[in-house]
Parts: C-alpha cells; structure tokens; sequence
C-alpha cells in the first residue's frame, strides 16, 4: 500500500498545502510518494524530498505542467495510478480542479475534503457546508482524495532526503491555455497558514472602511479575510472570501467583524481555536460561535482596539 | 451554438439542516427544495449566451427522481428551451452522473457544458471536472467569467490566489463560480410558458450507464457543537480575554 500525493507549486515554491496531505497520508502508510509534475521545478523536488515521512518523489519535468493545467497533469497520475493505493492532493482549487479529473479516468469515486481517516478506505467529510459529517467507505480499488488542510498539521521540512525518481511526462494536450495569473499581492501573511485572521462582513460599508480592519490585522500580524457580502459587494478580492465556497480556515484566532455568520460563513472558519466577534447585532448567529462577543459599532471599537493594542505594547508593527 | 446546463435539485440553502436520530441520513421530511444557487448561475449564463445571440439552443438536464422535473420547470421558466430528466431514484454520486450527463452530451452534442461548480448539499466539487475527462474536453472550472469566441472561450477562474484567465478549446466544461453573474427570478408569465415546454424522460438503463454507487456511506452525524461563549462589555476587556485568558495576542 502505497500513497501518491500530487504537490502544489508553482515551479520555484512547493506550497504549504501539500504539507498537509502528507500528514494525512502518513495515517494511511508509511510509504509516501509525491509526484511534482512542473517546468525546470528544481527546488520544489528539493524541498518535497525533505518533508519527514517521504520516501520518494516523482518528478516529471515538462512544459506542459508549468501553469498545472488539469487537461495535461491529469494524465501523467492516470498512468501512475495503477501502482498505488490512494492518490491525494490537498483540496486548494489546484486539487478540485485536477482530481476529480483524474478519478473520472481511473473509473473511480472521488472523496472530497476529508477531515478524518478512519481506515485505509473509510474516511469523513464535512458535508451541507460542514453542518453534517458523512462517513463513507470506498469499495474502488484507488482511492481519490482531496484533503482538508486545516483537519491535518503541516508535514515539516527535516533533514533527511528522500531519492528522486524522475518519470516520463506527457505532451500538452492543446485542450486550454494558460492565459494570466491576477494575484492580489499582499505583505500580510496567507490566509490559510495565518496563526491570526481578522475578517471583515457587509458590516463595514465600503472597501475604504477595510483601512480599519487593516489597522487590527497589522497590528496582529493576522491575514485579512470576508465574507462573501464583502467580496460580492467589492469592498476586497475575492479571494479573500472564508466559507462554504471561499477558503476553508483554522487561526488561532479568528476575528468577525460586521459578519453576521450564515451557515456559509460559518462553514469556512467555525473550527478556529479562538473565535472572538463584533457586531453591533445582539442577536447575530455569529454569537454563537464566538468565545467573545462584543456587541457595538465597529467603527468606534476598531480604531479603539488598534490604539489599545498599541498601549499595551502588543503591536507587532 | 448548442449549450447544455445540468442542475441540480438540492435543499434550499436557507433551510436548517437537521441529521435522522438513526444517523443514517439527512432529514429531508418536508425539507424545503430548491436549484443548487451554483446551477442557477449556470443556468443564467446560458440564457445570457442565448440573448446575446451566441447560442440558439439551451438545455437543462438534471437526473434524480420525479421530483427533479420542478427544478427542469424552473430552469425552463428561466429561459432554457427544453428540459431532459434521467429518471432514477438510486443514490447518484458524481461519477454516475458525469457518465450520465456524457451520455447526453452524446447524443445531443452540444458546444458548452456549464455546471455549478458545487452541490451545496454533498459538497463534492467533483461532476463538472469528471465529465470533462470522460469526454477528453477541456474544462474550465469555478468561472467569474466567460468570453465565448470562435472555437475557444475565454475563462477568468476563480483560484486561491486570485484570478487565473485560461483559453479553453471548444467543446468544453465549464463550471461556475459565485461572482460569474446573479441569476434572475423566473417572471409569471415564463412561468406558465415554461409549462408547456417539453421535458423528455431518459432512465440510466437507456443510456447504458451504470450508476451503482462507489462510495457507501456509513454514518451521517452532526459535527460537535462549539460552546457558546462570552458577552465582553468592552474593546479593554476583549482584549484582556484574547491575552490573559486565550492567551492568542
Ligand atoms: C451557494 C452559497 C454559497 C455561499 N458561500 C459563502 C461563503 O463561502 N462565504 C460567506 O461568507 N458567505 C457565503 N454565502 C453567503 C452567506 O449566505 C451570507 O449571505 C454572507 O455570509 C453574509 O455576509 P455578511 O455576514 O458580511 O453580511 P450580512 O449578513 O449582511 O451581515 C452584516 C452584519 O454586519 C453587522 N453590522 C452592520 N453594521 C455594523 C456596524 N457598524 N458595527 C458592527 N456590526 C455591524 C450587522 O449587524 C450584520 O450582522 C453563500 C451563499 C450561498 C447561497
Ligand atoms: N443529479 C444531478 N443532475 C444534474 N446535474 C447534477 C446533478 N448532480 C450534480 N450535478 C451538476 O454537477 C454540479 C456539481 O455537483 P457536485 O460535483 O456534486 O458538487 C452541480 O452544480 C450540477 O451542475
């Protein structure tokens, strides 16, 4: 029984992602292959065979992988596919995008999003925006994962190295082209590996409003994130969105403020350690998720938590 | 240009979920039914495409028991011109339903497929991206835009690190995402017309698919709750909490 983990990167960088799928595959054997399939991605097999547990990576080194286009990664874990027992990604839009893909062409079920491995071929995943979890068994001989990053630690980087195999790749398929990437450049930390999150909702008004939440996370040294009325409405991108259909998040702490807390929302954050939320709604759902509640007007207890945080010498800039 | 839209009927997403005290399945005993919101983005886009003179025929499929013909109704009070329903009530897990749905692509061969990117009831993200590859398509998933254009349709994707443009090669999947429009409320009088439309009844055995699902499922449990919190009265006092107590700051 071996695990294939398909690595998310963007040919000089291996995310952070994939860290997670090799803790999750490391429940499941002791033998963990990850395949990066990339253009000249020299530091990324660097860094992939460092992770603790590894015990091979795949590289597959061709032009047709540089932007991971699904139609042409794909391929490349079809025909690996038959040496392996479960084939994994971490459920970033990298992974939904190519593995169900790469499922369909095994003839096999996918499992989306599993939060808990409960054997070899039973695992469960939140389901109805996380208001259920389903535990479902997998009667196919490969088994198709997507993993939630925030239901596993990050594997970390040690200072072993696991041998490095390189496997012949396939040609582009022609099917699409990489056109641009749009990156909402950002000094703050990611939103998915950030220890600190405070969030904005429909509550603020405006994307100019966002300079207060802004004021609170740089202070904390927390990522900014919303709510879909947030992102729908223009005030911040959009991926900055938290919840069912954004990102799914597990700070430490989480602040709410001016999000009243739908299912949705809900869905996407609602396993973060701490939760603390403002909202000048006493009756606002997001109550009762919140260690702490405060109930006012954010754009007086923004400003005033910013200059508080400065007073007690807890700012971090 | 021919298009074909698969929706989905799904509980209402306002609807309170509520699990069987047997944990065998989720309470659907007059539950609230509803379009998946995602299919309605894709049926909107459809009849946007329609209007706009790129494609003259617009199809909306959904498989599943009788039931699902209302969410056909609405798709065709919405603007498409005619509905199939592959009736079965077994389970249908995304692998059936992309064999499903290439059957019909088969027969009815059309440019574009849009699908919702998500169920929002089993969550799975799955179906648009697996009929792509059962086709050999290309596919473009979790859409905020598309620029159809001779051959090829131009994609901005919705991706974790922003927006992400590829060109895609006709015939295609794609799969929409929140931002890609906001669909319309069916008027009375599309209603009634939607009535008359025809819906034709296709069964898994016609097409010679097999559904059997893959996955069995063993529990359905609700997550555990999260204690309910404190009321702090104060900006001095949540911070004092957040450090002396959390101990997060
Ligand atoms: C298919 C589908 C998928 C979805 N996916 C997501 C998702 O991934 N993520 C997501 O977030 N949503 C999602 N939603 C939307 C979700 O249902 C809610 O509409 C959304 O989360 C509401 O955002 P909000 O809380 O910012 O806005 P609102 O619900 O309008 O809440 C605004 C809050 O701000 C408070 N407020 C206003 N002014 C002030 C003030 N001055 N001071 C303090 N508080 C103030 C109000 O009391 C209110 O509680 C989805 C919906 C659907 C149908
Ligand atoms: N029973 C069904 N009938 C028609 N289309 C479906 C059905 N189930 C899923 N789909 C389509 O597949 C999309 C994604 O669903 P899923 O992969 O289950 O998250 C939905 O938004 C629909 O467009």
């Amino acid at each position: 029984m071996t695990v294939l983990i398909l690595a998310e990167h963007d040919n000089s960088e291996l995310k952070r992602a994939t860290m997670h799928s090799v803790t999750a595959a490391l429940l499941i054997s002791e033998d963990v292959h990850i395949l990066v399939a990339g253009n000249d991605a020299g530091p990324v097999v660097k860094t992939a065979s460092e992770i603790q547990g590894v015990t091979k990576v795949l590289y597959a080194n061709n032009s047709a992988y540089e932007h991971g286009l699904a139609e042409n990664v794909a391929p490349i874990l079809v025909s690996l596919g038959d040496s392996y027992s479960h084939i994994m990604a971490t459920a970033t839009t990298f992974g939904k995008n190519v593995m169900p893909r790469v499922a369909a062409l095994l003839d096999v079920a996918q499992l989306s999003d599993i939060s808990s491995i409960i054997d070899q071929e039973t695992f469960s995943r939140p389901t109805y925006a996380g208001n259920v979890i389903t535990t479902v068994k997998s009667t196919d001989k490969i088994k198709v994962i997507t993993v939630r990053a925030t239901a596993f630690e990050a594997a970390i980087v040690g200072d072993q190295t696991a041998p490095t195999e390189e496997v012949k790749g396939n040609e582009d398929t022609g099917l699409s082209v990489f056109k641009k990437l749009e990156v909402s450049a950002s000094e703050r930390p990611e939103l998915t590996s950030a220890d600190i999150i405070v969030s904005g909702g429909r509550g603020m008004q405006s994307g100019e409003n966002f300079v207060l939440v802004e004021a609170v996370a740089d202070r904390l040294g927390a990522a900014i994130g919303a709510s879909r009325a947030a992102v729908d409405s223009g005030f911040v991108p959009n991926d900055y969105q938290v919840g069912q259909t954004g990102k799914v998040v597990a700070p430490t702490l989480y602040l709410a403020v001016g999000i009243s807390g739908a299912i949705q929302h809900l869905a996407g954050m609602k396993d973060s350690k701490f939760i603390a939320a403002i909202n000048k709604d006493e009756e606002a759902p997001i109550f009762q998720v919140a260690d702490y509640g405060l109930v006012a007007d954010l754009f007086k207890v923004l400003p005033e938590l910013a200059e508080e945080l400065d007073k007690r010498g807890l700012s971090k800039t | 240009m021919k298009l074909l839209v698969a929706v989905k009927r799904t509980i209402d997403y306002n609807v309170k979920i509520r699990v069987k005290s047997d944990n065998t399945d989720v309470d659907m005993a007059n539950v609230k039914m509803a379009m998946n919101p995602f299919c309605e983005i894709a049926v909107e886009e459809a009849v946007r495409m329609k209007e706009s003179g790129l494609a003259e025929d617009v199809i909306a499929v959904s498989a599943g028991p009788d039931q699902v013909q209302e969410t056909l109704r609405t798709a065709l009070a919405m603007g498409a011109d005619r509905g199939i329903h592959i009736k079965t009530d077994i389970e249908l897990q995304p692998l059936a339903i992309a064999k499903l749905l290439k059957a019909i692509v088969d027969i009815e061969q059309p440019e574009v497929v849009i699908l919702g990117k998500q169920a929002i009831d089993d969550d799975s993200n799955q179906t648009g991206q697996m009929l792509a590859a059962l086709l050999n398509w290309s596919q473009a998933t979790f859409a905020s835009n598309i620029v159809l254009s001779d051959g090829n349709a131009e994609v901005t994707r919705e991706v974790d690190g922003g927006l992400e443009t590829i060109s895609v090669k006709l015939p295609a999947v794609i799969t929409t995402d929140l931002r890609l429009n906001e669909p319309r409320y069916a008027s009375l009088p599309n209603i009634m017309k939607a009535k008359k439309k025809a819906i034709d009844i296709k069964s898994p055995d016609e097409l010679s698919v097999d559904v059997e699902p893959r996955l069995i499922t063993l529990k359905v449990e609700e997550p555990p709750k999260r204690e309910s919190g404190v009321i702090v009265e104060s900006v001095t006092e949540l911070l004092d909490k957040l450090q002396n107590e959390a101990k997060v700051i």
